[in-house]
């Protein structure tokens, strides 16, 4: 058999590729945020245990990319901002994108059961059907509200670094949950206003295809709302401190100003100044995100260190 | 065609084949320092070797 010699074209499949299926960009956003759901635990963690917990869930969110690349590949090849993914490009086949997902689920759901617990390896591969069933396959194209769902697969990685720690779901990890939730659609809606994308040559129902800008930017607004007392939340339960309280207020106004800024402008207006707001507020969620997650271990650091307020709740 | 015999497609895949190499020695050893990790843990580390064992067995003693 000379198979090998079939493929002799440049474009073969490097182990860059294939690392390239796993979204490292996403990656970094679960390592950062099942960390502090790790950190923030009030039960200690080996080194070793806690570094195998989070490589494994990294790996899952990783599996679910390459899942989510597999089955998704068709409108891949139509957006301009995909067409470079291996899939799409042509170089890995759509199949071992599949056996690829497929075998790194299964390890990484396997591996963070044995190595942490059980809650932690179920919670793990729940996320992954999340991703990979309900949204990919189901909701990406059928409703405008496909962020807001897709938004919860998102959110779990917290979830699943407590559980790991702790080995069970509390108020803490559900309100860690509902943060990456509930910020999700404000900053992905945001970005969808000033990013020039051809979602709907695709087929994929979007918001601000669908319903307008001026839809977009009352949802905005809306789910800022919303996401505000969450963050407030946080800070008076047995996780939160003077850190994570200071930084939801200051954090959650900024953030509310930019979304009423954004509600109050019109296309006309942001068209004139090419979506400035828009772009400004779009970078901001980001730094809000990180900095609450921040704010929530720099709280668990000052606990450790015994500076911790007794007066707190 | 022999294991042995060097190919082409050896020299051409080089790259992605040390990379899954690696990956697999990192994980080796990474099952070996969870190893290292529960058992020195401590913990509940006993396990069935069909010995009898009558602190295991409940409500049975004295």
């Amino acid at each position: 058999m000379t198979d090998s010699a079939v493929i002799t074209n440049e474009r073969e499949a490097g182990f860059g590729d294939y690392v390239a299926l796993l979204k490292p960009r996403v990656m970094s956003l679960v390592v950062f945020t099942a960390l502090v759901g790790l950190l923030v635990a009030p039960v200690p963690v080996h080194p070793v245990v806690g570094f195998a917990a989070i490589l494994f869930i990294a790996i899952g969110g990783g599996a679910s990319g390459a899942l989510n690349m597999w089955w998704d590949a068709d409108i891949d090849r139509i957006m301009t901002r995909t067409q470079r993914r291996p899939i799409p490009s042509g170089k890995v086949g759509s199949e071992e994108a599949l056996a690829l997902g497929l075998a790194l689920s299964g390890l990484s759901v396997v591996m963070l059961g044995l190595a942490a617990n059980v809650m932690a390896g179920a919670l793990l591969a729940f996320t992954i059907f999340f991703y990979v069933v309900i949204y990919t396959m189901w909701l990406k194209r059928w409703t405008p509200q496909n962020i807001v769902i897709g938004g919860a697969a998102g959110a779990f990685p917290p979830m699943i670094g407590w559980a790991a720690a702790t080995g069970g779901i509390s108020v803490e990890s559900v309100l860690m949950f509902l943060l990456t939730f509930m910020w999700t659609p404000p900053h992905f809606w945001a970005l969808a206003l000033f990013m020039k994308s051809d979602y709907s040559e695709a087929g994929v129902p979007m918001l601000t295809v669908t319903h307008g800008h001026d839809a977009t930017r009352r949802h905005i607004l809306a789910y800022t709302v919303l996401l505000a007392p969450v963050g407030v939340a946080l800070a008076f339960t047995s996780i939160g401190g003077p850190a994570t309280l200071a930084a939801a207020v200051v954090l959650n106004l900024l953030f509310l100003k930019g979304a009423w800024a954004i509600f109050r402008r019109s296309t006309e207006q942001a068209v004139a100044d090419s979506y400035a707001t828009e772009k400004r507020v779009f970078k901001f969620s980001l730094l809000y995100l990180f900095a609450m997650f921040g704010a929530l271990l720099a709280d668990a650091t000052f606990r450790a260190l015994g500076w911790g307020l007794h007066i707190w709740p | 065609m022999a294991i042995t015999r060097l190919h082409e497609i050896h020299a051409r895949r080089f790259g992605r084949n040390l990379g899954v190499g690696l990956c697999l020695a990192c994980f080796v050893a990474l099952v070996f320092g969870l190893t290292v990790a529960k058992v020195s843990g401590g913990g509940a580390t006993q396990a069935f070797d069909h010995v009898v064992r009558p602190e295991l067995a409940q409500g049975q003693g004295g």
